[in-house]
């Protein structure tokens, strides 16, 4: 009954039934091949690096109480900044100068998330519209960044960190995997987590007790856009060109998803990294699983949709109590009902 | 209009409110005449405020029955009571700054010719209702141009308008000043001309024995009486308010009398020369020694939490000079208090207070930790150690450290925020009405604690509306009246609380 009662329990088993799902309709699930692990598992690992970067800087954001929408377009930022740099290296295969350039448009993407939090924090303006100003001009910024051209690179280090295999395993899956620890260790075993998840709670109340906002406040949007660059470098890689357009689009819609699918409030204060690495590969499974079984293209949005609805339904404490509530005699058995 | 008021528009009666855990209205009667202007008088906490919502449609009422103009009523909602003629205007105007004067008078129910908008009627019929109130302001200027009181008195003229027998008037001279004041003053006798029934709620004594022909007090939901003002001395109608008899008064604090001894040579912690903010509290000087527990006394809204949170940084001084031990200090904000010693606990311990997500341990270990800056965390097992001892010391249940903040009862909310502010090691602990709301035990070992902490050298500011605690803890005591330190006294033998009392009524020296 505890473990029914826990917040990750449905997350956690829609997950399961989705992986199940694919057990049966993909080809391979997961075997060794060449010498790395191969198979629609691994698909789903690589590709929820990207996602799970960026709802890491938005879970940390959204314990604030804030929202950061501009994600997509510092992606686009990111990606455009490093294949404009990338293409013009006599030799594109050079690690070293490759590593520099992605190390710059990180900075970059910081710097984005910078100018985000001095305007929530410094400025006043709200959350969702303070970034709602770069998430529109990004887009137009990554443009200009790019001259309106998708820029084409040929660089295998660069294209390494998408589609490359350490230890049998994805490289973008270890990357997340990194990140996912550097935020642990950095909320955790600092008292970060416990004075953000303070000024969440209560901004006045956090005041009183002498914690200043303004700097956790501007350090979050920081994490959010550096994270937001990473997560925009894999997504180039993987494509091996800077897609202005469509790099990052609508993907702080589905880093929000995965924030709320793992526990943490919009309103802010306590947060869960690890719902948040479950929500993002949630959504993940659930793009392949939608591919796999062969749901024409059309319907895939609201195939999408349905489920997020039923998650989200499932998660409501006042939904369970109407909809099986009703269907058993009141006091005595409640705890056979989600079983 | 020159009708005798034996008929009351508007009859009250046995009114009774529960909520978990509370009753709010005890059986209270209130009757409401036209062409009066009537006080609704109590301490924070007595029921005002739910009484006028029970009139506004916003609580439905539990037990009683309400009577206007001699016919059974059930106010079923806002919209309702303003059908029956009930209008209120709140301390914060509740209308559209950015809309012209005439539109927040007439929004809603605008004049129209064939289902267009007339406004040229609309304007004249503005123009003409405010120049009964003797306003003469352009009424197509947009509302924020005009002053906190016009804007008030815009709202009063709607109210007025909507064919008000009834006015509600929750605290509107809260942030007005002297002039202002009269200009409503002289709205309200106008309408009070015209037959309208004022309740009229104010924490300013004066204001009620200027405009005020009658005042029902109440006191933790249940009616104390109904006094025709001019018949009700100021000491009494404080005595009444706050509710403890003289004799009982003095009684209690004889035997809880404790030594009030300290040392002549204690030096001075914080000095404040002239500190004041405009609009919160006027400038007051204050000196606060080691080991000295200062209790503030005053009504609600005399200006005792606006003193405190100055001292705190909290919020701003705008004037005048604080040192701490000596050397002058600029608060800019609560981290520098902090940094100097002084803790602070607000009376708001909900919203100001506890962080109701968050456990009981990491709520104690907040301002510790705030201090210390987020790349200096207190080592667990520390932590442990710290939560424990103050988990036994101040005795806060139940006994788990883990427990969400929100869980707890109010009296051990307000000690696990004493526990985040005693772990600081303050040399001044500010505390805004510790024992508010909490239940007698609780209330016994919060003041316990105080005392001892004073006897261990610490210096305390005790700001209460109990006077009989005030009384009992205090080495020395400012009182408070409309926002102004008014007397500062020694507790020693003469000091009583009719002695207080007198000075909170009168605000003279005598």
């Amino acid at each position: 009954m505890t473990i029914l009662k826990n917040r990750l329990f449905w997350p956690a088993a829609i997950l399961l039934a989705l992986l199940i799902v694919n057990v049966f309709t993909s080809n391979q699930f997961i075997t060794l091949q060449d010498g790395h692990l191969f198979g629609t598992l691994i698909d789903i690992l690589r590709g929820s690096a990207p996602l799970v970067l960026v709802a890491l800087g938005m879970t940390l954001v959204i314990s604030t109480g804030g929202i950061d929408l501009s994600v997509g377009s510092v992606m686009a930022i990111s990606g455009a900044v490093a294949c404009l740099l990338i293409k013009d290296l006599g030799n594109q295969n050079a690690v070293g100068s490759v590593l520099l350039i992605m190390a710059v448009a990180i900075a970059v993407s910081a710097l984005l998330g910078l100018w985000n939090g001095s305007l929530v924090a410094i400025v006043g303006i709200q959350p969702i519209i303070a970034t709602l100003i770069l998430m529109v001009a990004g887009r137009g910024l990554a443009q200009l960044i790019t001259d309106g051209q998708i820029i084409n690179v040929q660089s295998s280090p660069y294209a390494t960190i998408a589609t490359g295999f350490f230890l049998t395993l994805p490289v973008a899956f270890l990357i997340a995997v990194a990140a996912v620890a550097l935020i642990t260790v950095l909320t955790r075993r600092t008292a970060l987590g416990l004075l953000l998840e303070s000024v969440g709670g209560s901004p006045s109340a956090s005041r009183l007790a002498g914690i200043r906002a303004k700097r956790l406040t501007i350090m979050v949007y920081v994490v959010s856009g550096a994270f937001s660059g990473l997560a925009g470098l894999i997504y180039s890689a993987n494509i091996k060109s800077a897609d202005s357009i469509y790099a990052g689009n609508l993907i702080e819609l589905d880093a929000i998803l995965a924030v709320v699918i793992g526990g943490t409030a919009l309103i802010g204060g306590r947060f869960s990294i690890l719902g948040t690495v479950l929500g993002a590969i949630l959504i993940q499974t659930l793009q392949v699983t939608v591919v796999g079984i062969g749901v024409p293209s059309k319907a895939t949005l609201l195939f999408k949709a349905v489920v997020v609805v039923v998650l989200c339904l499932s998660q409501s404490a006042i939904f369970r109590e109407k909809v099986f509530g009703r269907f058993k005699p009141r006091p005595a058995v409640r705890a056979e009902v989600p079983a | 209009m020159g009708e005798p008021a034996t008929n009351p528009v508007l009859e009250m009666t046995g009114i009774r409110k529960v909520f978990p855990g509370v009753v709010a209205l005890d059986g209270v009667d209130f009757r409401l005449y036209p062409g009066e202007v009537h006080a609704l008088m109590g301490e924070n906490g007595a029921g005002k405020s739910t009484l006028i919502k029970v009139l506004t449609g916003v609580y439905e009422i539990d037990g009683g029955d309400i009577r206007l103009n001699g016919e059974e009523v059930r106010i079923a909602g806002p919209i309702a009571a303003q059908k029956a003629g009930i209008s209120t205007v709140y301390q914060e105007v509740n209308l559209c700054t950015n809309l012209t004067v005439a539109e927040n008078i007439f929004i809603g129910r605008e004049p129209r010719t064939f289902g267009k908008i007339s406004w040229g009627t609309m304007r004249k019929r503005a123009a003409e209702l405010l120049k009964r109130l003797d306003l003469d302001i352009d009424v197509s200027e947009p509302l924020s141009r005009y002053s906190l009181a016009i804007q008030q008195m815009v709202a009063i003229a709607r109210a007025v308008d909507i064919q008000a027998h009834v006015l509600i008037l929750d605290e509107p001279t809260s942030s007005l000043d002297a002039s202002e004041v009269e200009q409503l003053f002289r709205v309200m006798r106008r309408l009070k001309a015209d037959g309208v029934a004022i309740l009229f709620v104010s924490h300013f004594l004066d204001q009620i024995y200027e405009i005020s022909d009658r005042l029902t007090v109440l006191r933790n939901g249940q009616l104390i009486g109904e006094y025709k003002t001019a018949e009700l001395p100021q000491v009494q109608l404080v005595e009444r308010m706050i509710g403890k008899e003289l004799a009982t008064l003095e009684s209690l604090e004889d035997k809880a009398q404790r030594s009030r001894k300290r040392t002549a040579a204690a030096e001075p912690i914080l000095q404040a020369k002239g500190v004041g903010r405009t609009g919160a509290i006027a400038p007051f000087d204050l000196t606060i020694h080691q080991g000295e527990v200062v209790g503030l006394a005053g009504l609600l809204g005399s200006g005792r939490t606006e003193l405190a949170r100055l001292l705190f940084g909290a919020d701003r001084a705008d004037q005048g000079e604080l040192s701490i031990d000596g050397k002058p200090v600029t608060l800019r904000d609560p981290q520098v208090a902090m940094k100097r010693g002084i803790a602070f606990s607000s009376e708001n311990r909900r919203t100001e207070g506890i962080i109701g997500d968050l456990s009981v341990r990491e709520n104690i270990i907040l301002a510790l930790q705030a201090a210390r800056g987020w790349t200096r965390p207190i080592p667990r097992r520390k932590q442990d150690e710290i939560v424990d001892k103050y988990i036994k010391a101040l005795s806060i249940r139940p006994a788990d450290p883990e427990r969400p903040v929100r869980n707890l009862s109010g009296g051990n909310q307000q000690k696990v925020l004493l526990a985040r502010w005693l772990i600081t090691e303050p040399r001044l602990l500010i505390i805004d009405e510790p024992t508010r709301g909490i239940d007698v035990g609780a209330k016994a070992e919060i003041q316990k604690l105080v005392a001892e902490l004073s006897d261990g050298g610490m210096a305390v500011l005790f700001v209460s509306a109990e006077l009989e605690e005030v009384l009992r803890l205090s080495h020395k005591i400012a009182v408070l009246r409309d926002r102004r330190l008014v007397e500062e006294l020694d507790n020693s033998a003469g000091v009583d609380a009719e002695r207080i009392m007198q000075t909170i009524a009168s605000g003279a020296t005598s």
